[in-house]
Protein backbone atom coordinates (compact mmCIF):
# COMPACT_ATOMS: atom_id res chain seq x y z
CA UNK A 1 0.00 0.00 0.00
CA UNK A 2 1.31 3.42 -0.44
CA UNK A 3 0.87 6.84 0.88
CA UNK A 4 -2.24 7.90 -1.61
CA UNK A 5 -4.50 4.98 -0.97
CA UNK A 6 -3.40 5.24 2.96
CA UNK A 7 -4.63 9.12 2.74
CA UNK A 8 -7.26 8.43 0.51
CA UNK A 9 -8.83 5.85 2.71
CA UNK A 10 -8.79 8.51 5.80
CA UNK A 11 -10.77 11.19 3.11
CA UNK A 12 -12.57 11.68 0.42
CA UNK A 13 -10.88 14.11 -2.38
CA UNK A 14 -12.32 17.36 -2.93
CA UNK A 15 -11.94 18.42 -6.87
CA UNK A 16 -10.41 21.60 -6.69
CA UNK A 17 -10.31 24.39 -10.04
CA UNK A 18 -6.95 23.85 -12.07
CA UNK A 19 -4.73 26.85 -11.52
CA UNK A 20 -3.16 28.64 -14.42
CA UNK A 21 -0.18 29.74 -12.38
CA UNK A 22 1.97 30.93 -14.60
CA UNK A 23 -0.14 33.02 -16.30
CA UNK A 24 1.30 36.23 -14.83
CA UNK A 25 5.05 35.55 -15.44
CA UNK A 26 4.43 34.58 -18.92
CA UNK A 27 2.34 37.37 -19.83
CA UNK A 28 4.72 40.09 -18.41
CA UNK A 29 8.03 37.38 -20.54
CA UNK A 30 6.07 38.26 -23.54
CA UNK A 31 5.99 41.92 -22.73
CA UNK A 32 9.12 42.21 -21.94
CA UNK A 33 10.50 40.01 -24.83
CA UNK A 34 8.43 42.85 -27.11
CA UNK A 35 10.48 45.48 -25.63
CA UNK A 36 13.92 43.69 -26.03
CA UNK A 37 12.53 43.24 -29.95
CA UNK A 38 11.89 46.81 -30.05
CA UNK A 39 15.23 48.10 -28.85
CA UNK A 40 16.87 45.84 -30.71
CA UNK A 41 15.49 47.22 -34.06
CA UNK A 42 15.63 50.79 -32.96
CA UNK A 43 19.75 50.50 -32.30
CA UNK A 44 19.93 48.44 -35.85
CA UNK A 45 18.29 51.46 -37.70
CA UNK A 46 18.53 54.49 -36.07
CA UNK A 47 20.51 57.37 -37.90
CA UNK A 48 21.16 54.73 -40.51
CA UNK A 49 20.85 57.11 -43.46
CA UNK A 50 20.68 54.46 -45.68
CA UNK A 51 24.03 52.76 -45.34
CA UNK A 52 23.11 49.59 -44.71
CA UNK A 53 26.01 47.78 -46.33
CA UNK A 54 28.57 48.99 -43.48
CA UNK A 55 25.59 49.58 -40.63
CA UNK A 56 24.37 45.63 -40.46
CA UNK A 57 27.57 44.40 -40.02
CA UNK A 58 28.92 47.21 -37.80
CA UNK A 59 25.78 47.40 -35.32
CA UNK A 60 25.31 43.90 -35.74
CA UNK A 61 28.23 42.87 -34.32
CA UNK A 62 28.00 45.14 -31.58
CA UNK A 63 24.21 43.74 -30.97
CA UNK A 64 25.58 40.27 -31.10
CA UNK A 65 28.35 41.50 -28.46
CA UNK A 66 25.85 43.37 -26.16
CA UNK A 67 23.45 40.36 -25.84
CA UNK A 68 26.53 38.03 -25.15
CA UNK A 69 27.75 40.05 -22.15
CA UNK A 70 23.92 41.02 -21.20
CA UNK A 71 23.20 36.71 -21.28
CA UNK A 72 26.29 36.24 -19.54
CA UNK A 73 26.15 38.74 -16.57
CA UNK A 74 22.43 38.05 -16.05
CA UNK A 75 22.95 33.58 -16.33
CA UNK A 76 26.18 33.83 -13.75
CA UNK A 77 24.91 36.58 -11.24
CA UNK A 78 21.41 34.45 -11.05
CA UNK A 79 23.05 31.58 -10.62
CA UNK A 80 25.45 32.47 -8.00
CA UNK A 81 22.47 34.08 -6.07
CA UNK A 82 21.18 30.65 -6.00
CA UNK A 83 24.31 28.98 -4.98
CA UNK A 84 25.40 30.80 -2.51
CA UNK A 85 21.58 31.49 -0.80
CA UNK A 86 21.14 35.24 -0.63
CA UNK A 87 20.12 38.31 -3.37
CA UNK A 88 23.33 40.15 -2.37
CA UNK A 89 26.45 38.49 -3.87
CA UNK A 90 27.31 38.68 -7.68
CA UNK A 91 29.97 37.04 -9.34
CA UNK A 92 32.04 40.24 -9.78
CA UNK A 93 31.70 40.69 -5.65
CA UNK A 94 33.32 38.14 -5.04
CA UNK A 95 36.44 38.63 -7.04
CA UNK A 96 35.59 36.61 -10.18
CA UNK A 97 35.91 39.30 -12.89
CA UNK A 98 39.70 40.25 -10.93
CA UNK A 99 40.43 36.67 -11.21
CA UNK A 100 40.05 36.74 -14.72
CA UNK A 101 42.03 40.24 -15.53
CA UNK A 102 44.94 38.73 -12.77
CA UNK A 103 45.25 35.71 -15.54
CA UNK A 104 45.32 37.94 -18.41
CA UNK A 105 47.84 39.73 -16.50
CA UNK A 106 50.03 36.66 -15.55
CA UNK A 107 49.63 35.27 -18.96
CA UNK A 108 51.54 38.14 -20.71
CA UNK A 109 54.00 38.34 -17.91
CA UNK A 110 55.09 35.03 -18.69
CA UNK A 111 54.96 34.80 -22.12
CA UNK A 112 56.32 38.15 -22.74
CA UNK A 113 54.49 41.01 -24.27
CA UNK A 114 55.68 40.02 -27.74
CA UNK A 115 54.90 36.27 -27.76
CA UNK A 116 51.16 36.80 -26.65
CA UNK A 117 50.50 39.68 -29.09
CA UNK A 118 51.83 37.51 -31.71
CA UNK A 119 50.05 34.47 -30.47
CA UNK A 120 46.19 33.54 -31.90
CA UNK A 121 43.91 36.00 -29.83
CA UNK A 122 41.23 33.15 -29.75
CA UNK A 123 43.60 30.75 -28.59
CA UNK A 124 45.18 32.95 -25.70
CA UNK A 125 41.58 33.14 -24.70
CA UNK A 126 40.57 29.85 -24.53
CA UNK A 127 43.93 29.29 -22.45
CA UNK A 128 42.88 32.05 -20.13
CA UNK A 129 39.38 30.69 -19.57
CA UNK A 130 40.83 27.23 -18.83
CA UNK A 131 42.97 28.79 -16.20
CA UNK A 132 40.17 30.67 -15.18
CA UNK A 133 37.65 27.78 -14.73
CA UNK A 134 40.59 25.71 -12.74
CA UNK A 135 41.39 28.33 -10.61
CA UNK A 136 37.67 29.57 -9.49
CA UNK A 137 36.33 25.91 -9.92
CA UNK A 138 38.67 25.24 -6.95
CA UNK A 139 38.74 28.24 -4.85
CA UNK A 140 34.95 28.75 -4.82
CA UNK A 141 33.91 25.47 -4.64
CA UNK A 142 35.73 25.62 -1.14
CA UNK A 143 33.84 28.32 -0.63
CA UNK A 144 29.94 26.83 -1.59
CA UNK A 145 30.85 23.43 -1.68
CA UNK A 146 29.77 22.82 1.69
CA UNK A 147 27.63 24.07 4.34
CA UNK A 148 26.16 27.42 3.82
CA UNK A 149 28.70 30.08 5.30
CA UNK A 150 27.24 33.40 6.53
CA UNK A 151 27.05 36.41 4.61
CA UNK A 152 29.23 38.09 6.40
CA UNK A 153 32.14 35.76 6.16
CA UNK A 154 31.30 35.76 2.35
CA UNK A 155 30.96 39.66 2.01
CA UNK A 156 34.64 39.77 3.88
CA UNK A 157 36.11 37.05 1.54
CA UNK A 158 35.05 38.52 -1.83
CA UNK A 159 36.19 41.78 -0.57
CA UNK A 160 39.85 39.94 0.24
CA UNK A 161 40.34 38.36 -2.72
CA UNK A 162 38.74 41.28 -5.10
CA UNK A 163 41.67 43.47 -3.63
CA UNK A 164 44.34 40.81 -3.94
CA UNK A 165 43.28 39.85 -7.25
CA UNK A 166 43.57 43.16 -8.51
CA UNK A 167 46.52 44.44 -6.50
CA UNK A 168 48.66 41.63 -7.35
CA UNK A 169 47.46 42.43 -11.27
CA UNK A 170 48.28 45.80 -10.68
CA UNK A 171 51.86 45.05 -9.47
CA UNK A 172 52.38 42.92 -12.09
CA UNK A 173 51.23 45.25 -14.72
CA UNK A 174 53.83 47.80 -13.18
CA UNK A 175 56.30 45.55 -13.61
CA UNK A 176 56.29 44.62 -17.11
CA UNK A 177 58.32 47.16 -19.71
CA UNK A 178 56.57 50.30 -20.56
CA UNK A 179 56.51 49.21 -24.07
CA UNK A 180 55.36 46.16 -24.19
CA UNK A 181 52.68 47.24 -21.25
CA UNK A 182 50.82 48.50 -24.34
CA UNK A 183 49.55 45.21 -25.60
CA UNK A 184 48.35 44.52 -22.49
CA UNK A 185 46.28 47.64 -22.31
CA UNK A 186 44.41 46.89 -25.57
CA UNK A 187 43.59 43.56 -23.83
CA UNK A 188 42.80 44.90 -20.36
CA UNK A 189 40.48 48.18 -22.02
CA UNK A 190 37.80 46.69 -23.49
CA UNK A 191 34.85 48.19 -23.20
CA UNK A 192 31.42 48.67 -24.26
CA UNK A 193 32.95 51.55 -26.78
CA UNK A 194 35.52 49.43 -28.00
CA UNK A 195 35.30 45.68 -27.60
CA UNK A 196 37.16 42.73 -28.86
CA UNK A 197 35.75 42.04 -32.48
CA UNK A 198 38.03 38.68 -32.41
CA UNK A 199 36.97 37.12 -29.38
CA UNK A 200 32.90 37.30 -30.44
CA UNK A 201 32.30 33.77 -31.93
CA UNK A 202 33.98 32.01 -29.77
CA UNK A 203 32.68 33.29 -26.83
CA UNK A 204 29.27 32.73 -28.43
CA UNK A 205 30.48 29.09 -28.61
CA UNK A 206 31.53 29.54 -25.02
CA UNK A 207 28.22 30.40 -24.19
CA UNK A 208 25.89 27.99 -25.91
CA UNK A 209 28.03 24.82 -24.37
CA UNK A 210 27.67 26.37 -21.11
CA UNK A 211 24.07 27.13 -21.66
CA UNK A 212 23.34 23.24 -22.63
CA UNK A 213 25.33 22.34 -19.73
CA UNK A 214 23.09 24.73 -17.77
CA UNK A 215 20.26 23.12 -19.51
CA UNK A 216 20.75 19.60 -18.35
CA UNK A 217 20.80 20.30 -14.74
CA UNK A 218 18.35 23.16 -14.77
CA UNK A 219 15.45 20.89 -12.95
CA UNK A 220 18.01 21.23 -9.89
CA UNK A 221 18.07 25.19 -9.26
CA UNK A 222 15.11 25.36 -7.78
CA UNK A 223 16.29 22.60 -5.26
CA UNK A 224 19.35 24.61 -4.57
CA UNK A 225 17.53 27.28 -3.68
CA UNK A 226 16.01 25.89 -0.85
CA UNK A 227 19.26 25.24 0.50
CA UNK A 228 21.81 22.70 1.05
CA UNK A 229 20.56 20.85 3.55
CA UNK A 230 16.76 20.10 1.96
CA UNK A 231 18.44 19.87 -1.57
CA UNK A 232 20.54 16.67 -0.17
CA UNK A 233 17.37 15.44 1.52
CA UNK A 234 15.67 15.25 -1.77
CA UNK A 235 18.36 13.01 -3.24
CA UNK A 236 20.36 16.00 -4.80
CA UNK A 237 24.32 15.64 -5.48
CA UNK A 238 25.10 19.07 -3.89
CA UNK A 239 28.67 19.28 -4.33
CA UNK A 240 28.81 17.67 -7.34
CA UNK A 241 25.86 20.46 -8.78
CA UNK A 242 27.63 23.19 -7.21
CA UNK A 243 30.31 22.32 -8.85
CA UNK A 244 29.21 22.41 -12.45
CA UNK A 245 27.45 25.81 -12.08
CA UNK A 246 30.56 27.54 -10.52
CA UNK A 247 32.35 26.40 -13.54
CA UNK A 248 29.68 27.32 -15.91
CA UNK A 249 29.95 30.74 -14.12
CA UNK A 250 33.55 31.30 -14.43
CA UNK A 251 32.89 30.63 -18.43
CA UNK A 252 30.65 33.52 -18.50
CA UNK A 253 32.52 35.88 -16.60
CA UNK A 254 35.51 35.08 -18.41
CA UNK A 255 33.43 35.99 -21.33
CA UNK A 256 31.77 39.35 -20.05
CA UNK A 257 35.21 40.47 -18.63
CA UNK A 258 37.39 39.81 -22.09
CA UNK A 259 34.82 41.20 -24.21
CA UNK A 260 33.82 44.86 -22.58
CA UNK A 261 35.90 44.33 -19.33
CA UNK A 262 34.83 44.08 -15.25
CA UNK A 263 31.09 44.66 -14.97
CA UNK A 264 30.73 44.66 -10.90
CA UNK A 265 26.96 45.85 -9.93
CA UNK A 266 25.12 45.83 -13.13
CA UNK A 267 24.25 41.73 -12.53
CA UNK A 268 23.02 42.65 -9.30
CA UNK A 269 21.01 45.20 -10.49
CA UNK A 270 18.95 42.95 -13.46
CA UNK A 271 19.11 39.46 -10.75
CA UNK A 272 16.91 41.66 -8.11
CA UNK A 273 14.80 43.11 -10.62
CA UNK A 274 13.73 39.47 -12.42
CA UNK A 275 13.02 38.66 -8.84
CA UNK A 276 11.33 41.44 -8.18
CA UNK A 277 9.21 41.65 -12.21
CA UNK A 278 8.93 37.87 -12.45
CA UNK A 279 6.71 37.56 -8.88
CA UNK A 280 7.80 34.32 -8.83
CA UNK A 281 11.05 31.88 -7.26
CA UNK A 282 11.21 29.45 -10.24
CA UNK A 283 14.49 29.87 -12.41
CA UNK A 284 12.59 28.59 -15.48
CA UNK A 285 10.87 32.12 -14.99
CA UNK A 286 13.77 34.43 -13.36
CA UNK A 287 16.78 33.17 -15.84
CA UNK A 288 14.80 34.41 -18.99
CA UNK A 289 13.83 37.66 -17.10
CA UNK A 290 16.94 38.38 -16.18
CA UNK A 291 18.74 38.00 -19.73
CA UNK A 292 15.50 40.24 -21.14
CA UNK A 293 15.84 42.82 -18.64
CA UNK A 294 19.44 42.82 -19.10
CA UNK A 295 19.58 42.84 -22.86
CA UNK A 296 17.60 45.74 -22.50
CA UNK A 297 18.90 48.07 -20.52
CA UNK A 298 22.92 47.42 -21.88
CA UNK A 299 21.49 47.40 -26.03
CA UNK A 300 19.47 50.47 -24.52
CA UNK A 301 21.82 51.89 -22.05
CA UNK A 302 24.48 52.03 -25.61
CA UNK A 303 22.21 53.99 -27.61
CA UNK A 304 21.54 56.46 -25.35
CA UNK A 305 25.43 56.64 -24.78
CA UNK A 306 25.92 56.93 -28.67
CA UNK A 307 23.24 59.49 -29.56
CA UNK A 308 23.08 61.72 -26.21
CA UNK A 309 26.64 61.29 -25.02
CA UNK A 310 28.16 60.86 -28.32
CA UNK A 311 30.96 58.41 -26.65
CA UNK A 312 31.61 60.49 -24.15
CA UNK A 313 30.65 58.88 -21.46
CA UNK A 314 30.87 54.78 -21.04
CA UNK A 315 27.77 52.62 -20.37
CA UNK A 316 29.50 51.05 -18.08
CA UNK A 317 29.63 54.09 -16.14
CA UNK A 318 26.17 54.21 -16.10
CA UNK A 319 25.03 50.63 -15.34
CA UNK A 320 27.37 50.72 -13.18
CA UNK A 321 25.83 53.62 -10.89
CA UNK A 322 22.48 52.23 -11.23
CA UNK A 323 23.87 48.88 -10.19
CA UNK A 324 25.59 50.68 -6.99
CA UNK A 325 22.89 51.96 -5.59
CA UNK A 326 21.20 48.78 -5.73
CA UNK A 327 23.62 47.05 -3.72
CA UNK A 328 23.52 49.68 -1.29
CA UNK A 329 19.90 49.52 -1.03
CA UNK A 330 19.47 45.87 -0.47
CA UNK A 331 23.08 46.25 1.99
CA UNK A 332 20.81 48.91 3.63
CA UNK A 333 17.57 46.85 3.34
CA UNK A 334 19.52 43.44 4.79
CA UNK A 335 20.83 44.88 8.02
CA UNK A 336 17.48 46.12 9.26
CA UNK A 337 16.50 42.93 9.20
CA UNK B 1 16.48 -1.58 9.82
CA UNK B 2 19.13 1.41 10.56
CA UNK B 3 22.42 0.06 11.36
CA UNK B 4 24.45 2.50 13.44
CA UNK B 5 27.91 1.53 13.81
CA UNK B 6 30.59 3.42 16.55
CA UNK B 7 29.02 6.60 15.03
CA UNK B 8 31.18 9.74 15.87
CA UNK B 9 30.96 13.68 15.36
CA UNK B 10 33.26 15.45 17.15
CA UNK B 11 33.86 19.56 16.48
CA UNK B 12 37.15 20.40 17.03
CA UNK B 13 38.41 18.47 20.06
CA UNK B 14 34.17 18.86 21.79
CA UNK B 15 32.73 15.07 20.87
CA UNK B 16 29.23 15.49 20.51
CA UNK B 17 28.19 12.02 19.41
CA UNK B 18 30.70 9.50 20.71
CA UNK B 19 30.64 6.07 19.54
CA UNK B 20 26.88 5.41 19.12
CA UNK B 21 25.85 1.88 17.86
CA UNK B 22 22.30 1.26 17.76
CA UNK B 23 20.02 -0.80 15.47
CA UNK B 24 16.52 0.47 14.64
CA UNK B 25 14.28 -1.68 13.55
CA UNK B 26 12.11 -1.58 10.70
CA UNK B 27 8.66 -0.80 10.82
CA UNK B 28 7.10 1.00 13.98
CA UNK B 29 7.92 4.13 15.78
CA UNK B 30 11.15 4.50 17.50
CA UNK B 31 11.55 8.09 19.71
CA UNK B 32 14.84 9.35 20.59
CA UNK B 33 14.64 11.60 24.15
CA UNK B 34 17.39 13.46 26.17
CA UNK B 35 18.53 16.94 26.93
CA UNK B 36 19.93 19.70 25.05
CA UNK B 37 23.03 19.37 23.77
CA UNK B 38 22.82 15.44 24.05
CA UNK B 39 23.51 15.04 20.14
CA UNK B 40 20.27 14.02 19.11
CA UNK B 41 20.03 15.84 16.30
CA UNK B 42 23.32 15.53 15.16
CA UNK B 43 22.79 11.79 14.94
CA UNK B 44 19.70 12.61 13.15
CA UNK B 45 21.80 14.60 10.67
CA UNK B 46 24.09 11.51 10.47
CA UNK B 47 21.90 8.95 9.89
CA UNK B 48 20.40 11.39 7.13
CA UNK B 49 24.08 11.74 5.08
CA UNK B 50 23.38 15.82 6.31
CA UNK B 51 26.64 15.68 8.04
CA UNK B 52 29.20 13.91 7.54
CA UNK B 53 30.69 12.02 10.12
CA UNK B 54 34.14 11.67 11.83
CA UNK B 55 34.18 8.25 12.21
CA UNK B 56 31.64 5.04 12.27
CA UNK B 57 29.12 4.02 9.35
CA UNK B 58 25.29 4.25 8.98
CA UNK B 59 23.21 1.13 6.81
CA UNK B 60 19.87 1.65 5.72
CA UNK B 61 18.36 -1.63 4.42
CA UNK B 62 22.40 -2.31 3.91
CA UNK B 63 22.92 0.53 2.21
CA UNK B 64 25.59 2.80 3.31
CA UNK B 65 24.52 6.59 3.41
CA UNK B 66 28.07 8.13 3.09
CA UNK B 67 28.32 6.05 0.00
CA UNK B 68 25.12 5.09 -1.74
CA UNK B 69 24.11 7.56 -4.30
CA UNK B 70 21.71 10.69 -3.16
CA UNK B 71 18.63 10.27 -5.34
CA UNK B 72 18.43 6.32 -4.68
CA UNK B 73 18.63 7.49 -0.87
CA UNK B 74 16.32 10.08 -1.30
CA UNK B 75 13.48 7.27 -1.88
CA UNK B 76 14.19 5.23 0.93
CA UNK B 77 14.80 7.66 3.63
CA UNK B 78 14.14 11.30 4.39
CA UNK B 79 14.58 13.72 7.12
CA UNK B 80 12.36 16.72 8.64
CA UNK B 81 15.42 18.81 10.40
CA UNK B 82 14.64 20.76 13.57
CA UNK B 83 14.59 23.91 12.05
CA UNK B 84 14.03 25.08 8.66
CA UNK B 85 14.46 28.25 7.18
CA UNK B 86 13.88 28.59 3.15
CA UNK B 87 15.27 31.86 1.54
CA UNK B 88 12.66 31.82 -1.59
CA UNK B 89 9.48 32.71 -0.77
CA UNK B 90 7.06 29.96 -1.57
CA UNK B 91 3.28 28.85 -1.12
CA UNK B 92 2.49 25.74 1.29
CA UNK B 93 1.67 24.05 -1.91
CA UNK B 94 5.05 24.59 -3.84
CA UNK B 95 6.89 23.34 -1.03
CA UNK B 96 4.54 20.16 -0.47
CA UNK B 97 5.58 19.44 -3.97
CA UNK B 98 9.24 19.84 -3.32
CA UNK B 99 8.73 16.62 -1.73
CA UNK B 100 8.21 14.81 -5.18
CA UNK B 101 11.12 15.85 -6.64
CA UNK B 102 12.97 12.88 -6.05
CA UNK B 103 10.19 11.34 -8.13
CA UNK B 104 9.24 13.89 -10.69
CA UNK B 105 13.16 15.68 -10.67
CA UNK B 106 11.09 18.66 -11.04
CA UNK B 107 7.86 17.77 -13.40
CA UNK B 108 5.67 16.61 -11.14
CA UNK B 109 3.27 14.12 -12.94
CA UNK B 110 -0.60 13.47 -12.29
CA UNK B 111 0.48 10.73 -9.65
CA UNK B 112 2.96 13.02 -8.11
CA UNK B 113 0.09 15.89 -7.65
CA UNK B 114 -2.17 13.21 -6.22
CA UNK B 115 0.17 12.68 -3.29
CA UNK B 116 0.68 16.51 -3.12
CA UNK B 117 -2.88 16.65 -2.77
CA UNK B 118 -3.69 13.93 0.11
CA UNK B 119 -0.75 15.47 1.84
CA UNK B 120 -2.15 18.80 1.85
CA UNK B 121 -5.50 17.00 3.36
CA UNK B 122 -3.87 15.09 5.36
CA UNK B 123 -2.08 17.49 7.06
CA UNK B 124 -5.20 20.20 7.46
CA UNK B 125 -3.29 22.30 4.75
CA UNK B 126 -5.90 22.68 2.21
CA UNK B 127 -7.15 26.01 2.61
CA UNK B 128 -3.85 27.28 3.31
CA UNK B 129 -2.29 25.85 0.34
CA UNK B 130 -1.82 29.16 -1.58
CA UNK B 131 -0.27 31.00 1.28
CA UNK B 132 3.59 32.37 0.92
CA UNK B 133 5.55 30.03 4.41
CA UNK B 134 6.50 33.74 5.50
CA UNK B 135 2.78 34.18 5.76
CA UNK B 136 2.00 31.45 7.88
CA UNK B 137 2.28 30.72 12.22
CA UNK B 138 4.55 28.46 13.80
CA UNK B 139 2.52 25.73 13.70
CA UNK B 140 1.08 25.85 10.36
CA UNK B 141 4.78 26.27 8.84
CA UNK B 142 5.72 23.39 11.16
CA UNK B 143 2.98 21.58 9.18
CA UNK B 144 3.70 21.94 5.91
CA UNK B 145 7.01 20.92 6.57
CA UNK B 146 5.84 17.73 7.72
CA UNK B 147 3.49 17.75 4.64
CA UNK B 148 6.58 17.69 2.27
CA UNK B 149 8.12 14.87 3.88
CA UNK B 150 5.40 12.96 3.85
CA UNK B 151 4.97 13.74 0.54
CA UNK B 152 8.11 12.06 -0.38
CA UNK B 153 6.59 9.00 0.53
CA UNK B 154 9.61 6.99 1.76
CA UNK B 155 10.28 3.55 3.92
CA UNK B 156 12.15 5.68 6.59
CA UNK B 157 10.86 9.18 8.29
CA UNK B 158 13.17 11.14 10.49
CA UNK B 159 11.70 13.82 11.98
CA UNK B 160 13.41 15.92 14.50
CA UNK B 161 10.84 17.60 17.06
CA UNK B 162 8.32 17.07 14.38
CA UNK B 163 5.96 18.35 17.28
CA UNK B 164 7.78 22.13 17.53
CA UNK B 165 4.99 24.60 17.77
CA UNK B 166 1.98 22.57 17.52
CA UNK B 167 -0.84 23.20 19.86
CA UNK B 168 -2.38 20.36 22.12
CA UNK B 169 -4.86 19.15 18.62
CA UNK B 170 -2.66 19.56 16.42
CA UNK B 171 0.26 17.27 18.08
CA UNK B 172 -2.16 14.54 19.35
CA UNK B 173 -3.58 14.55 15.14
CA UNK B 174 0.03 14.61 14.19
CA UNK B 175 1.20 11.86 16.57
CA UNK B 176 -1.97 9.35 15.49
CA UNK B 177 -0.78 10.32 11.51
CA UNK B 178 2.59 8.63 12.50
CA UNK B 179 1.46 5.71 14.30
CA UNK B 180 -1.03 5.00 11.45
CA UNK B 181 1.88 5.41 9.00
CA UNK B 182 3.99 3.16 10.91
CA UNK B 183 0.95 0.50 11.63
CA UNK B 184 -0.47 0.27 8.00
CA UNK B 185 2.41 1.37 6.04
CA UNK B 186 5.02 -0.54 7.82
CA UNK B 187 7.32 2.86 8.05
CA UNK B 188 9.98 3.01 10.18
CA UNK B 189 9.15 6.64 12.10
CA UNK B 190 12.62 8.19 14.03
CA UNK B 191 11.05 11.20 16.13
CA UNK B 192 13.51 13.06 18.53
CA UNK B 193 10.58 14.37 21.39
CA UNK B 194 10.96 16.50 24.05
CA UNK B 195 7.55 15.89 25.36
CA UNK B 196 8.69 12.08 27.25
CA UNK B 197 4.53 11.52 27.49
CA UNK B 198 4.22 11.71 23.69
CA UNK B 199 7.24 9.47 23.31
CA UNK B 200 5.53 7.03 25.98
CA UNK B 201 2.38 6.57 24.57
CA UNK B 202 3.07 6.64 20.58
CA UNK B 203 6.28 4.48 20.55
CA UNK B 204 7.20 1.15 19.96
CA UNK B 205 10.93 1.69 21.11
CA UNK B 206 12.42 4.60 23.34
CA UNK B 207 16.38 5.45 22.68
CA UNK B 208 17.21 8.31 25.72
CA UNK B 209 20.47 9.83 24.58
CA UNK B 210 22.96 12.05 26.97
CA UNK B 211 26.38 13.50 26.48
CA UNK B 212 26.85 12.13 22.93
CA UNK B 213 26.12 8.53 24.00
CA UNK B 214 23.28 6.30 24.64
CA UNK B 215 22.02 6.20 28.14
CA UNK B 216 19.56 3.55 27.68
CA UNK B 217 17.12 2.08 25.30
CA UNK B 218 14.06 -0.42 25.59
CA UNK B 219 9.70 -0.15 25.33
CA UNK B 220 8.05 2.41 26.95
CA UNK B 221 7.51 0.45 30.13
CA UNK B 222 11.45 0.31 30.53
CA UNK B 223 12.38 3.50 30.18
CA UNK B 224 9.96 5.67 31.21
CA UNK B 225 10.58 5.18 34.96
CA UNK B 226 11.21 7.59 37.75
CA UNK B 227 15.08 6.53 37.76
CA UNK B 228 15.72 6.71 34.35
CA UNK B 229 14.02 9.84 33.76
CA UNK B 230 16.16 11.60 36.87
CA UNK B 231 19.49 9.72 35.75
CA UNK B 232 19.10 10.99 31.99
CA UNK B 233 17.53 14.72 32.79
CA UNK B 234 18.89 15.14 36.32
CA UNK B 235 15.90 16.17 37.93
CA UNK B 236 13.35 14.65 40.05
CA UNK B 237 10.60 12.67 37.71
CA UNK B 238 7.42 10.72 39.52
CA UNK B 239 6.17 8.22 36.87
CA UNK B 240 1.95 6.97 37.28
CA UNK B 241 0.21 4.61 35.19
CA UNK B 242 -2.50 6.23 33.48
CA UNK B 243 -4.92 4.20 31.30
CA UNK B 244 -2.06 1.55 30.97
CA UNK B 245 0.33 4.32 29.67
CA UNK B 246 3.34 5.39 31.54
CA UNK B 247 3.14 9.35 32.19
CA UNK B 248 5.92 11.34 33.50
CA UNK B 249 4.99 13.81 36.00
CA UNK B 250 8.02 16.81 35.84
CA UNK B 251 6.06 20.42 36.34
CA UNK B 252 6.64 21.16 39.92
N1 LIG C 1 28.24 23.38 14.14
C1 LIG C 1 28.58 23.09 15.41
N2 LIG C 1 29.78 23.46 15.88
C2 LIG C 1 30.14 23.18 17.16
N3 LIG C 1 29.36 22.52 18.02
C3 LIG C 1 28.15 22.13 17.61
C4 LIG C 1 27.70 22.39 16.28
N4 LIG C 1 26.46 21.88 16.13
C5 LIG C 1 26.14 21.34 17.32
N5 LIG C 1 27.15 21.48 18.20
C6 LIG C 1 27.17 21.00 19.59
O1 LIG C 1 26.86 19.63 19.57
C7 LIG C 1 26.10 19.27 20.72
C8 LIG C 1 24.91 18.45 20.28
O2 LIG C 1 24.04 19.24 19.50
P1 LIG C 1 22.65 18.71 18.97
O3 LIG C 1 22.06 19.76 18.12
O4 LIG C 1 22.86 17.38 18.39
O5 LIG C 1 21.84 18.59 20.33
P2 LIG C 1 20.35 18.08 20.53
O6 LIG C 1 20.40 16.85 21.35
O7 LIG C 1 19.62 18.02 19.26
O8 LIG C 1 19.78 19.28 21.43
P3 LIG C 1 18.34 19.99 21.40
O9 LIG C 1 17.45 19.18 22.23
O10 LIG C 1 18.61 21.31 22.05
O11 LIG C 1 17.91 20.11 19.99
C9 LIG C 1 25.74 20.56 21.42
O12 LIG C 1 26.52 20.67 22.57
C10 LIG C 1 26.09 21.63 20.43
O13 LIG C 1 26.56 22.77 21.10
MG1 LIG D 1 18.16 19.08 18.37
Amino acid sequence: MSLDTFLSSSSTTTKRPRRLTFSRPAKRLFFLGLLVAGVITLFMTLNSRGNWDFVIPFRGTKILALVLVSYAVAVSTVLFQTVSGNRILAPSIMGFDALYVLIQTVLVFALGAHAASTLNPQLRFVMEVAIMVLFAGLLYRWLFGGTRRSLHLLLLVGIIFGVLFRSTAGMMQRLIDPNEFAVLQDMLFASFNSFDRNLLWVSAALIVGGSVVLWRIGHTFDILALGRETAVNLGLNFQRTVTIILIVIAIFVSVSTALVGPVTFFGLLVANLAYQVAGTYKHRWILPFAVGLSILFLVGGQMVVESLFSFNTSLSIVVEFLGGIVFIVLLIRGVGR
Amino acid sequence: MIEIKNVTKAYDKAVVVDGVTLQIPAGGITSIIGPNGAGKSTLLSMISRLLPMNGGQVLVDGLDVTTTAGDVLARRLSILRQDNHIGSRLTVRDLVTFGRYPYSKGRPTVEDLKHVRMALQYLNLESMSERFLDELSGGQRQRAFVAMVLCQDTDYVLMDEPLNNLDMKHAVAMMKILRRAADELHKTIVLVLHDVNFASCYSDYIVAMKDGKIACHGSPYDIINANVMCNVYEIDVAVQDIDGKRIAIYYT
